[in-house]
């Protein structure tokens, strides 16, 4: 996008004023270089998300910010249900609560390097990846409901998991408020072998050295020391999101007309929180999240049981899951008072700050972990929520690196024998089904995720800690 | 894409995946909507896997929608959510339209990871740059961005 588009207010913040049908303006969290890069889209969209009823303050745009369908991926945006706001299908995307774990091993690189191929080769065989891979658990009716309703509970007491996990995820492990029966029979049917499966695109299975630190005493809190090595998981809410969205998506095209809501674009539909059918989307979603919640638990209990068979004495605690692709109802002060507003985050990632009430306590001093998935060659970032009164886009961070092209233009590049060869050669072993998807998940297909995250820092959204980069990729 | 026809206004028939941001486009051309529609399909198979997919067993299917456009969208979803709960590709497909209802046929197999090697996975179709068009030309285009 040309700069000379936005009002420019720092080095990192660029405003684009209400035009139009536009209610609030639009923010842009990101320095000079990472605006230049985005496509001329992303300020298309986040304009129209700034028209959508109810919206709260400004539409916001992360640093990692790229095109998206409807909201930008990288775009967040609150709704007062008081004042006419919306919930979005559209807004928090196909893939619900999609997110990033990370578990520490406290194992140092040489442990990992001893027995690299057969450790990467037991991961891969033991976390389904990639499309028609199938899973171990078939849920009936009555699980399915249980597994919606329960997140990353269920998954425990199904002896997928830890009870100590719970503190250091999202919710608590349990999105409240979610609702079985306002999910379809298609989207459970297409979950029903799904549970424990990592999916495909981005999504992976990352083991990871602790490579900078940049915070001691957060790092310290944290658990991450140099050269120990974690384990990260980034998947999401599988068959069943996406069908939820593409149900939602449609009804709510239909029913924003009826309760006269002018769409800018299709792919904002959306309906009045305070509406029958906005509540059944946000019981669908909670639901959603909750499949995703359960569904990284089971998948972190996977990768448990092959690090025993070569580490028998490991220990592999949780230091956090979060969630992009959400709405959640959260308190926010907004034009000089406190409220509870919908905040849409459509690849974006929240970033509670020091003394949030929902931290656990142990993390409260420090803030939230705000875990940045990299690409395959470059690394990925651990950083901390800044927030307290300073709270910039309701407490909000970038999620990754951002792509920097498309798969299509990726593939004419690259090849995946060539990338998994030359990453070899630097000590990064990638294993995946389909060597096409390798190709279309290049490094250099994304952005370099060392300017996206200093440009967050810069902002004020997230401060860095740690620099993590890979040894072994399992890619879906 | 190929072309046939005769005299100066040639009517392509063929597909087409074009760049968006982290996603994939679609596009499908054909002389009828039907024809534009199987190449949409095919070319939403083709964001899967590149290998040839036998034809082992058919499935039927049928969707509706308010207008042509939004039934491109539930057509590429009825795809994408038999594929999910079969397990399988398709590699053929013939379309009927009457009006906004649509009936098809699709041919393909079980998703094999060694033979298909699958590139990722559709979760899917959006109202992004979406267009069911016909152009001076004759040509029927179908085409939007799949969430991938």
């Amino acid at each position: 996008m040309d700069p000379a588009r936005f009002t420019q207010v720092d080095e990192t913040t660029w405003r684009i004023e209400p035009t139009g049908a536009m209610r609030v303006p639009s923010i842009i969290y990101a320095d000079e270089p990472l605006i230049r890069q985005m496509d001329d889209k992303v300020y298309e969209q986040t304009a129209n998300v700034a028209m959508l009823p109810g919206i709260v303050k400004a539409s916001y745009v992360m640093p990692d910010a790229h095109w998206g369908y409807g909201f930008p991926i990288g775009g967040v945006a609150a709704f007062d249900a008081e004042q006419g706001g919306v919930v979005s299908a559209g807004g928090v995307g196909f893939d619900f609560s999609c997110g990033v774990r990370t578990m520490l091993t406290g194992l140092s690189v040489a442990d990992i390097m001893a027995v690299q191929k057969p450790l990467a080769g037991s991961l891969y065989h033991q976390i389904p990846a990639g499309l028609g891979s199938k899973g171990a658990i078939t849920l009936d009716a009555y699980e399915m409901d249980a597994m919606l309703k329960g997140g990353a509970h269920w998954a425990i007491e199904q002896g997928f998991g830890e009870t100590r996990d719970l503190a250091r995820i999202e919710e608590g492990g349990r999105m409240k408020g979610a609702k079985a029966e306002c999910v379809s029979e298609r989207a459970k049917e297409r979950q029903r072998r799904e549970m424990g499966t990592l999916g495909s695109g981005n999504h992976y299975l990352e083991v990871q050295a602790v490579a900078e630190i940049f915070d001691r005493d957060v790092a310290k809190v944290f658990g991450l020391k140099l050269d120990e090595v974690v384990v990260t998981i980034h998947c999401g809410s599988r068959g069943l999101g996406h069908q939820i969205g593409t149900e939602f998506l449609r009804e709510m095209l239909q029913t924003s007309e009826a309760a006269g809501i002018t769409l800018p674009d299709r792919e904002l539909a959306c309906a009045p929180i305070n509406s029958e059918v906005g509540q059944r989307y946000l019981g669908a979603m909670r639901a959603a999240i909750n499949c995703a919640l359960a569904n990284r638990e089971i998948l972190g209990h996977f990768a448990r049981r092959v690090f025993g068979h070569f580490f028998p004495n490991a220990d592999l605690p949780l230091l956090f899951d979060v969630s992009h692709n959400t709405c959640k109802v959260e308190t926010h002060k907004a034009n000089g008072k406190t409220a509870k507003l919908f905040v849409h985050r459509k690849g974006a990632t929240r970033a509670f700050g020091p003394g949030h009430p929902d931290l656990p306590p142990e993390l409260s001093a420090a803030g939230q972990p705000v875990l940045i998935g990299g690409s395959m060659g470059t690394g990925s970032y651990v950083l901390v929520g800044t927030g307290g009164e300073e709270e910039k886009a309701f407490a909000s961070a970038c999620h990754g690196a951002g792509r920097a092209m498309s798969r299509h233009a990726a593939l004419r590049q690259w090849s995946g024998r060539q990338i998994v060869d030359d990453l070899a050669a630097r000590g990064i072993l990638i294993r995946s089904p389909s060597q096409r998807g390798v190709a279309e998940e290049a490094p250099e297909a994304y952005k370099d995720v060392g300017a996206v995250v200093l440009a967050a820092e810069r902002a004020g959204l997230a401060r860095r800690v740690a620099r993590l980069r890979p040894l072994i990729c399992i890619k879906g | 894409m190929q072309s046939y026809g005769n005299g100066a206004a040639a009517v392509s028939i063929g597909w087409e995946h074009f760049p968006h941001g982290a996603d994939a486009g679609v596009r499908g051309f054909g002389p009828t909507v039907a024809q534009a529609f199987e190449q949409a399909a095919l070319a939403l198979t083709a964001i899967v896997t590149d290998a040839k997919i036998a034809e082992q067993s058919a499935v039927k299917v049928r969707c509706e929608a308010p207008d042509i456009e939004q039934l491109l969208v539930e057509w590429l979803n009825a795809i994408i959510y038999e594929m999910a709960v079969r397990d399988m590709v398709f590699g053929r497909f013939q379309v009927a339209l009457n009006g906004t209802r649509l009936e098809a046929t699709m041919w393909g197999e079980s998703i094999d990871q060694e033979k298909h090697t699958p590139a990722c996975e559709p979760k899917g179709a959006t109202y992004t740059m979406l267009r069911v068009a016909q152009d001076e030309g004759g040509t029927w285009s179908a085409g939007c961005v799949v969430d991938v």
